[in-house]
């Protein structure tokens, strides 16, 4: 290792010190100071223990910022593990030890507060995960660009794998609802993850193909699901010629979103669409007389196979797929025909954005989202080229929203709130922009196992938001953004 | 074809009055020229002369304040540019350019980037997308005709092993003949090089050279350059237009503007003009200036 400068000890501690006195005006007055609650409680209780604890490991948490940011993170490893540990077996207590450890451990509790505590141990934990991955880098790798590398190696073997991979997990999609641990709950989980891979997919044409951040994705979503349930309500249609109608409806207002915000780039574009989301939701909201508002729609018509419906007994004139197959009825039937219904639909969004991505067409997207100046020197009309991707990205995500509305029934805005936008957006970019298995891991992290493990759901935006600092951190890319070239010149070619 | 294009005429572009103005500053003053077929026409002049403000008016990335661009392409007639939008040009005109900072779909692989210039062949021969994603036979062989002319150029460039890198890996000078080729695969009948010896070896240069002699000889097209190389302008050029403050000073063959008393002024200075104290001399290769577009 090369010698470095010494540490500038005052400095630092200047530094320090500075940010225990910033701790200090915040806290003296908001922790310092509490009104006990109750009738009879009459004098202020003070609290400066909690407001020198807090300044205390402002303070400590600065000098560990500093010696991260020097490069020094054996100390600050060792540290705040150990300050992890300990408070968190100092809260673990009650349940780890007898009553006679309990008392003492108790003692080493920073604050009362269990959240806090918490939050702190959270925090020394990410210092220490911070440092154990800086020094791990320094042993590994010797920068950056290297571990980039052997990132997009690793992309890159995903990308083989899913050769054989792919396949396999096409027939595990297939058989499962015959797998014998399946029940009804699973099936549901697994209905709400494949939708999500649809929406992911058709997100990913627009932001990973053509390069163009759509915060607003879920304004197609609405708009598919609204125009499958009014025309289902209205017109009387079924499930299989609203679907299109509904695709179509969809693009339309894609290409409606898409002119006014052509000439806008990142950053704007991300917001003017997200403007768009919120307005679409809006409007459901308040058109009373053509949307049902607030109350919603309910009394979708159900999917029917090829005219047989899935109930216990048939509407009037009609016949039901159990009585037509002369089957004993289970509502389960009911479900794993969607299920059946949302892979298919899926299964077609995939196929046609991996078609897409080899024809003309798609490989413009690409250009530009790399450079749009060039492709205008090369004759490629760009305004054109932007509404075909918006269009056909809003299409698949009309199609996955008329899905939504015939599953749930029912549809109301509230469904199609901003986070649902950012849930897409965040499949797409937690698997790797343009990545088509990165979507299906990505859905399958961010729907698949929050839902499982639903009993731990108040952490789930905490570890949601925290999983987004990291990639963006250490893989701004995605997960598995690997590109593979649409067309080779030799089979043997790519990289040295 | 347009309305902007009728019967075709000598010479390839004419360009007449030309200005441009922006707000108070005037970028080009009044220029007119010719650029004839199977001629390299160089446009020269010291930084700020206002050289790529003329190619982003011919190539429509700005639209003239005042002046008339006239094309004539040899099969579609002829075209008036500064009428038309900007990817209109390069499709309806055949006028292709490269870029000062070099613009090359850099995640994209080298034959990507080949095959992205020939789209509005393939998107035609594709049915606009809908023939193509049913696998109809017609685009597949548009598909392969388009590697054909795209293998052509790899092999004129010399990058035909390297074609499934991505274009950001190649070096430099790879890059800046991968540009061209690029541009020649849009199929033009005018080529604009933007300075396209800047930061390159006096090999890499000599290669350039080759490249551009070949495509004027072997291509029968017209080549616009703008070029601080003074080796690579005296070399090859047939024609030089020499710009100086938005305005054309000198007009004529290599050797009559080398000894042209204007264009030796703007580039050394006069001895009563301290302004120009510090203009390009002549002999300056490289220019470190960073461009717009």
């Amino acid at each position: 290792m090369t010698p470095r400068p010494a540490l500038d000890v005052p400095a630092i501690l200047k530094e320090a010190g500075l940010t225990a006195l910033v701790m200090l005006g915040l806290t003296v007055g908001l922790v310092g100071f509490r009104i006990p609650d109750g009738i009879g409680a009459s004098a202020l209780e003070t609290r400066f223990g909690a407001v020198a604890m807090a300044c205390g490991l402002a303070f400590a948490g600065r000098i560990a910022l500093i010696l991260l940011r020097e490069k020094r993170p054996r100390r600050v490893l060792f540290a705040s593990t150990a300050y992890a540990v300990v408070v968190a077996l100092a809260q673990a207590a009650p349940v780890l030890f007898s009553p006679a450890a309990t008392e003492r451990w108790i003692t080493l509790r920073p604050f009362d507060s269990a959240v806090v505590n918490g939050m702190t141990v959270v925090l020394a934990a990410a210092f220490a995960l911070r440092a154990a991955w800086m020094e791990w880098r320094h042993r590994r790798f010797p920068g950056i660009k290297e571990r980039d590398k052997a990132m997009d190696a690793m992309g890159a073997r995903v990308q083989r794998a899913t050769h054989f991979f792919g396949p396999a997990l096409l027939l595990v999609a297939v058989i499962l609802p015959f797998l014998p641990m399946v029940d009804r709950r699973l099936l549901d989980i697994a209905v709400l993850v494949v939708t999500y891979i649809m929406l992911g997919w058709g997100l990913n044409i627009v932001v990973g193909l053509a390069g163009l951040l759509d915060l607003g994705y879920v304004a197609f979503y609405a708009v598919g699901a609204y125009s499958f349930a009014l025309l289902a309500i209205n017109f009387d249609l079924g499930f299989w010629i609203c679907l299109p109608l509904a695709g179509m409806l969809a693009a339309t207002a894609g290409i409606l979103l898409g002119f006014p915000v052509l000439r806008l780039r990142g950053d704007y574009l991300a917001i003017v669409t997200l403007g768009f989301g919120e307005i679409i939701r809006i409007i459901l909201l308040n058109w009373y007389q053509f949307t049902g508002g607030p109350d919603g729609i309910s009394g979708i018509p159900k999917p029917t196979f090829f005219g047989l419906e899935f109930k216990r007994s048939a509407s009037d004139g009609g016949e039901t797929f159990h009585q037509f197959f002369d089957l004993t009825y289970s509502p389960v039937d009911k479900i794993v025909f969607i299920y059946y219904v949302i892979l298919g639909l899926a299964l077609i969004t995939n196929s046609f954005s991996l078609r897409i991505r080899k024809l003309p067409v798609g490989r413009a997207w690409e250009a530009l989202r790399e450079d749009e100046i060039a492709c205008r020197s090369l004759g490629i009309n760009a305004t054109n080229t932007k509404l075909t991707a918006f269009a056909i990205g809003a299409m698949f995500g009309g199609i996955a929203g008329s899905f939504f509305a015939t599953r749930q029934g029912f549809i109301s805005p509230e469904s199609f709130t901003f986070i649902e936008s950012a849930v897409i957006l965040a499949i797409v970019v937690l698997g790797g922009f343009g990545s088509q298995i990165g979507v299906v891991i990505a859905a399958i992290l961010l729907i698949g196992l929050p839902e499982i493990f639903r009993e731990l759901q108040d952490f789930r935006m905490l570890t949601f938001g925290g999983a987004m600092v990291l990639i963006m951190v250490w893989r701004p890319a995605g997960l598995l953004a690997h590109r593979t070239p649409s067309i080779r010149l030799s089979d043997r070619g790519g990289e040295p | 074809m347009t309305d902007a294009c009728t019967h075709p005429q000598t010479p390839l572009l004419h360009v007449e009055h030309l200005t441009m103005r922006f707000g108070g500053l005037v970028a080009a003053d009044d220029v007119s020229f010719k650029a004839q077929d199977r001629k390299i026409t160089a446009i020269i002049g010291p930084n700020g002369a206002g050289k790529t403000t003329l190619f982003n008016c011919l190539t429509g990335f700005y639209a003239p304040t005042s002046g008339r661009l006239e094309l004539n392409h040899p099969t579609r007639g002829e075209c008036l540019l500064e009428r038309m939008e900007g990817h209109r040009i390069a499709r309806d005109a055949g006028v292709a350019r490269t870029f000062q900072n070099i613009r090359l779909f850099a995640r994209m692989t080298v034959l990507e980037n080949l095959i992205v210039a020939q789209h509005n062949r393939l998107m035609r021969a594709s049915g606009f997308s809908f023939l193509g994603l049913l696998g109809f036979k017609r685009y597949v062989d548009a598909e392969t005709q388009a590697v054909e002319l795209a293998r052509y150029w790899l092999d004129r460039i010399g990058l035909t092993e390297r074609a499934d890198w991505e274009a950001g890996n190649l070096p430099y000078g790879d890059q800046r003949r991968l540009e061209v080729a690029r541009a020649m695969c849009t199929e033009p009948v005018l080529l604009c090089l933007d300075e396209p010896a800047a930061g390159l070896n006096p090999r890499e240069s000599a290669d350039l050279n080759r490249l551009l002699t070949f495509i004027r000889d072997e291509h029968s097209i017209g080549l616009l350059l703008i070029e601080h190389d003074m080796s690579v302008v005296m070399g090859i050029s047939d024609h030089i237009v020499v710009l100086d403050y938005g305005r054309k000073i000198a007009d004529g063959t290599p050797r009559a503007v080398r000894n042209d008393p204007a264009v030796i002024r703007a580039y050394l200075g006069d001895e009563n003009d301290e302004e120009n104290d510090n203009a390009m001399p002549p002999k300056v290769t490289a220019d470190p200036k960073g461009g717009d577009v």
